[in-house]
């Protein structure tokens, strides 16, 4: 059975919000999806719905320090806790791929579902008083009038670094198995026992190990404009003082 | 609303209606691919064009965010003058036609054009189009022309241009996909965009380490294998003392000193003769031309006497001291090691605050990799002594710096120490280091230059050079006969001799004190001077609307050109309504900055996807229609009447000269569209473009991709292609006589002119032939333990400079600023996280919110550049977070500096210009109710605040709910 997920890839994530702002852009227009309101757009303290968010954190004390991005959206977890908790079947996960979705017409904006989300992936949106949620961009999966490559979620394609992995991670064979597999891809919170679709990769450091002696070259240029250390002839030798 | 289980494309039902159009981004100065989806005429989404060199598909978040700039309420729709009777500043405006506009123009213009031209202004913002502005000032005759160079990054490009002839962004780059360790030194994230994070992000998956080296860890820096963090202003300090351990261990490419640099020519190092610094040469040569003779001397040794360089079968001495003739001489690169000596690792600690260790352990890092993961491509190319390779080799060790280390008065000698440690490394436009991008190489310094006395500036006439260029003696500068500026900016001058993109940040103090002289129209193009763009922003506020003793306006007369309301256009006289990207033809031309990647020219255009809003007019066309109404040479025909329909008529028929067959765009010339880069004007390469994406990438063949400085075939095809006058090899400048030139000069030695008394000794000081260290000037100046933190700003990714403010999206990202600081720092002081504290330096002081950062070192705070806005602009509620939380750094910044013999001097980098906004110095402290009632504040807001500035006539209403889109409907 097909699940599609996410896969994102903290190691090379910098945080540029492509794909909050690409997400909003497909998403606000999709006549399933959208609009995603925004609420004081030009005034104090403007909001709105956006499906992906970036988070910034900073790990350790200086000069220790790192600092992570944190692209978080909806996990469409294997086991949602959103779903049962909706009293009018307006949440539900596709059987066919995985997807967890709302039936925006069923929606009362009751928001249990958004009390039972242990990841506030949910938004609720304020001006039409329902729970909406990222989609994976279901609408582009399966567009047939969609070139292959572009049947995949707009934040996946926008992103720069390519920090985001599209594809069915029940599928051992695909990208995002892969990467799980042999990357150390791990889920959010598996204690919850939601076994999130989405996954993320950790960071990686690649580090330079200099042995003393690669210092130490018989081709240092100095050598060649006799900067090494060379004894001038004048100077003292035992030839001046035995002659055994 | 109904969510079917399954999908509805978007496109179902709306076939008929959709279109995809093909263009070119310009929500940041990168410049990427797009297709705009338009359903029945209007935006629906923006993504990147797969096809691209540049993005290969990406999208960032301001791409993503088009639509919302396209349809904010900000954007200006009419022409507008400032009401009769209301004061500058007000912001009061009344509607006229472009007409009335263009009439006023041009009474005023040609007034001043037959008169005396310099007193007409033009200086531009990020505008990318300076071919087309730059053309226009000259054809005026104005020398008073500039682009926002001289406060954005002018030492970076000065700096390696030259020592290298070229540089980082536009002009080069990292070549990441080769290299395996790469540092990246004060970079701001949007320089560039989606190309670097595209590199970053290859390499690192590739196995490289990448070290940032940035007081902030920020963006870039977060991914990085390795953190170092470096006080601001002291990154000269650190590469010196790399530089000193590469020498010292041998680390350095000794062959490709030899033959790429001038390490190895003798210096006359006799301090009696008149030559002492220059470089001894065997013979004058015939002609005076834009290239260096190849008649220096190396000492040869193994013949152990002195011979022309790259003799065939001579090696030269890079150490040591020799005698020619009595004449006591040195190579240049012992004198490099003699100036080096000086900087330790140990030295460099107390000045960086970097571990002596780790900068050693850093320096081993980039010698052991650059010498021992030696790449070899099988490239066969021929040198410019006709030697030939079978190889073209490289160190993968590649670098990437941009405004931390540019934006300090000591930046230019920083980045020339970059330069020197890249070459020292054998990396230059080699595989796995720094690559070339077309048009560059230049030589150094490049060949255009500026007229060098004011009668090149007379009535009717166009300027008798370039407005801006690349001195390379002293009898280069743009002064009269007593060494005064001729430029309003003082650019050129003896001040800043290297002011190669001018001093924008200083034309409004000038032009109000009238020093060098006064002006009377000053027209801004897409540069918020009276808010970001500016230093000392309060007061240079209020010398826009200061007047004389006749209660005339010190700067009479104010254009600007803008697409969106700011805080600059409230100050205007006259507001010209710009058109967005989406609306104009744009072209990123070779005559300007173009796209260019590592493997040849790239340039691209951008065309209409959507028709003006209201009556705006892109700026070119406004050009174009002044250019003509006044009669400047290039835009009518001998019987002075108009030559050009429009703007996409000039591009297709521009030539620089009659039947140059050089014109603003590369691709698709010649009368079918069969030539590149040289041929006849093409009536069809317009849609030639279009079909083609709006981009056209010549790839170099592979034997003309590397070592371009020194590659007869580049050169040669370059050359041919008129992309440089000669095929002479460009050495690199580890020791640059350019400089000696002028301090020789300030010795009262040679032909050249010579300085005014007062600047002899600033002269002496900073042209210095070898890269040294020095305090920012300000630090300088002021009493460092009361102002003992540094004051420095990064650009978040979402948000490029002043321009999405108004942007619903992005806004939402980055709404208001704080200041973070190390959180040791702040409980130093019993700042809270969260706290509300005065900032203050020297010149100025701000209030606003405190943010405990553990990413930032100790002496450093920081804040995002550009999030606080004046209360109204760019048509924000008057409460909005940007004006009511968000704080300007700039108040806290000044443009001028107090000189000991009571003088003012621009706070600038004294060689280039540069602007110095990262060398300011503050202090912090907590607000507490009594300052704040003392000073005017309000215990939840910002300080400074301004007067709300009022929607003008034509602007969009600021909506309440945006609902972008509901089943097609806005």
């Amino acid at each position: 059975m097909t699940q599609l997920a996410l896969v994102i890839d903290l190691n090379v994530c910098v945080g540029c919000h492509a794909c909050v702002t690409n997400c909003k852009e497909w998403n606000t227009s999709s006549p399933t999806a959208g609009p995603l309101s925004d609420l004081n757009p030009y005034g104090a303290d403007p909001t709105g719905t956006f499906f992906n968010r970036v988070q910034t954190y900073e790990i350790g004390e200086f000069p220790d320090t790192e600092t992570l991005h944190f692209p978080k959206s909806c996990l469409h977890c294997e086991e949602p806790p959103c779903v049962p908790v909706c009293p009018t079947g307006a949440s539900y996960k596709r059987k066919e791929d995985g997807i967890v979705l709302v039936d925006y017409d069923k929606c009362i904006g009751c928001k249990y579902c958004s009390w039972a989300c242990p990841y506030g992936a949910r938004e609720f949106d304020e001006h039409h008083r329902v729970m909406k949620k990222c989609t994976l961009c279901v609408d582009r999966l399966y567009d047939a009038t969609l070139a292959p490559e572009e049947r995949r979620p707009a934040c996946v394609r926008a992103c720069p670094t390519g920090a985001r992995l599209f594809g069915d991670i029940h599928d051992p064979d695909s990208e995002v198995s892969r990467a799980i597999r042999e990357q150390g891809g791990y889920s959010l919170m598996p204690e919850w026992g939601t076994n999130p679709a989405n996954h993320y990769l950790p960071r990686r450091k690649t580090r330079i190990r200099l042995h003393a002696d690669e210092l130490e070259r018989a081709d240092n240029p100095l050598k060649i404009d006799r900067q090494l250390p060379q004894p001038g002839k004048a100077e003292p030798s035992l030839d001046d003082v035995t002659s055994w | 609303m109904n969510f079917p289980a399954k999908a509805m494309p978007l496109a179902s039902g709306e076939g008929e209606r959709r279109q995809i159009k093909y263009t070119t981004c310009y929500m940041c100065a990168c410049r990427c691919g797009i297709r705009v989806h338009l359903v029945d005429g209007e935006v629906r989404y923006i993504d990147g064009n797969p096809d691209h060199p540049l993005n290969k598909g990406v999208i960032c978040a301001k791409g993503s965010s088009g639509i919302m700039k396209q349809y904010s309420p900000a954007r200006l729709t009419r022409p507008l003058r400032r009401k009769p009777g209301a004061e500058r500043g007000s912001g009061e405006f009344e509607p006229i036609s472009w007409e009335e506009a263009f009439a006023i123009l041009e009474e005023r213009l040609a007034k001043i054009r037959a008169t005396d031209p310099k007193k007409f202004a033009l200086f531009t913002g990020r505008d990318q189009m300076q071919a087309l502005t730059g053309l226009f000032a000259r054809q005026f005759g104005t020398p008073n022309y500039a682009a926002h160079g001289g406060f954005c990054s002018v030492n970076m490009a000065a700096g390696l241009i030259y020592t290298i002839g070229g540089s980082f962004w536009e002009f080069g780059g990292p070549d990441l996909e080769r290299a395996k360790l790469f540092f990246m030194i004060g970079t701001a994230e949007d320089h560039h965009s989606n190309p670097l994070k595209i590199a970053i992000s290859q390499f690192k998956r590739n196995g490289g380490r990448f070290v940032a080296i940035n007081p902030v860890r920020t963006g870039y820096a977060a991914i990085a294998d390795e953190w170092v963090p470096i006080r601001p202003g002291t990154d000269g300090a650190f590469l010196l003392a790399v530089i000193h351990e590469i020498i010292e261990k041998g680390l350095y490419d000794r062959d490709f000193l030899v033959r790429y640099t001038n390490a190895g020519q003798l210096v006359n190092c006799d301090e009696e003769d008149d030559e002492f610094g220059m470089f001894l040469r065997t013979e004058v040569p015939e002609e005076e031309a834009c290239y260096e003779p190849q008649n220096t001397l190396w000492w040869d040794r193994l013949s152990n006497r002195a011979v022309i360089t790259h003799t065939e079968g001579a090696d030269p001495c890079l150490l040591g001291e020799f005698e020619i003739k009595g004449t006591k001489v040195k190579p240049a690169f012992q004198l490099l090691v003699d100036r080096v000596k000086q900087y330790t690792p140990e030295w460099a600690e107390g000045v960086t605050g970097i571990p002596a260790a780790t900068i050693r352990r850093l320096a081993y890092e980039m010698g052991v990799t650059a010498r021992d993961q030696k790449i070899e491509l099988p490239i066969a190319w021929t040198d410019a002594w006709g030697k030939e390779h079978e190889t073209v080799t490289g160190n993968p060790v590649a670098f990437h710096a941009m405004r931390g280390l540019a934006a300090h008065s000591n930046g230019f000698h920083t980045i020339r120490a970059l330069g020197i440690l890249m070459s020292l490394l054998g990396t230059i436009d080699r595989p796995g280091g720094f690559r070339h991008k077309a048009p560059f190489p230049r030589p150094i310094p490049p060949c255009a230059r500026t007229p060098n006395h004011p009668n090149a500036v007379r009535p009717n006439t166009p300027l008798d050079g370039m407005a801006l260029g690349w001195p390379a003696d002293p009898d280069d500068l743009f002064v009269d006969d007593e060494g005064k500026p001729v430029r309003i900016d003082k650019g050129f001058s003896w001040e800043y001799p290297l002011s190669v993109h001018g001093l924008m940040h200083n034309v409004i103090t000038n032009a109000w004190r009238g020093d060098p002289y006064r002006i009377d129209t000053l027209l801004l193009f897409m540069a918020n001077m009276a808010w970001n763009s500016t230093m000392n922003t309060v007061e240079v506020r209020k010398m826009l609307t200061d007047k004389d003793e006749n209660g005339e306006y010190k700067i009479p007369f104010l254009v600007v050109a803008d697409a969106f309301q700011s805080e600059t256009t409230a100050f205007a006289d006259l507001v010209l309504p710009d058109t967005t990207y989406l609306e104009r033809h744009d072209v990123m031309s070779l005559l300007d900055r173009p796209i260019s990647e590592f493997d040849g020219p790239v340039d691209a255009v951008r065309v209409p996807v959507l028709p003006p809003l209201g009556e705006c007019k892109p700026f070119q066309e406004v050009l174009i229609e002044l250019g003509s109404r006044l009669k400047l040479p290039a835009f009518v025909d001998k019987e002075g009447r108009r030559k050009y329909r429009d703007y996409p008529d000039f591009i297709v028929n521009y030539e620089t000269e009659p039947g140059s067959g050089i014109g603003f765009l590369a691709g698709w010339r010649g009368k079918g569209g069969e030539k590149h880069l040289r041929g006849e004007p093409n009536p069809n390469q317009w849609r030639m473009y279009e079909q083609n994406g709006c981009v056209f990438h010549y790839e170099l063949p592979k034997s003309y991709q590397y070592m371009r400085n020194w590659n007869q075939g580049y050169l040669e095809w370059s050359q041919r292609n008129r992309i440089t006058r000669y095929a002479e090899p460009i050495l690199i400048h580890l020791y640059s006589e350019v400089l000696m030139r002028f301090r020789q000069a300030a010795r009262g030695k040679g032909l050249s002119r010579k300085p005014p008394a007062h600047l002899a000794q600033r002269i002496e000081t900073y042209f210095d032939p070898l890269p040294f260290y020095y305090e920012p000037l300000e630090a300088q100046r002021i009493d460092k333990h009361r102002y003992p933190l540094v004051a420095i700003t990064q650009r978040p990714m979402a948000m490029y400079h002043s321009w999405d403010s108004q942007n619903a999206w992005l806004r939402q990202i980055h709404a208001h600023n704080v200041l973070f600081v190390n959180a040791r720092t702040a409980r130093a002081q019993g700042i809270e996280d969260g706290d509300w504290i005065w900032v203050e330096s020297a010149w100025g002081r701000v209030r606003c919110i405190a943010r405990h950062s553990e990413a930032v070192e100790p002496g450093t705070v920081w804040t995002w550049n550009a999030i606080g806005k004046a209360a109204g602009a760019w048509n924000l509620a008057p409460d909005a977070n940007e004006s009511r939380l968000g704080f300007l750094l700039n108040h806290l910044i000044t443009e001028e500096l107090p000189e000991r013999d009571g003088r003012r001097i621009s706070n600038s980098d004294p060689i280039t210009g540069q602007a110095a906004w990262f060398d300011v110095r503050v202090r912090i402290y907590k607000a507490d109710a009594q300052t704040d009632a003392q000073r005017g504040a309000h215990r939840q807001a910002s300080w400074p605040s301004f007067p709300p500035l009022a929607p003008y006539p034509g602007q969009g209403e600021r909506k309440s709910i945006w609902n972008y889109f509901v089943g097609g409907r806005r």
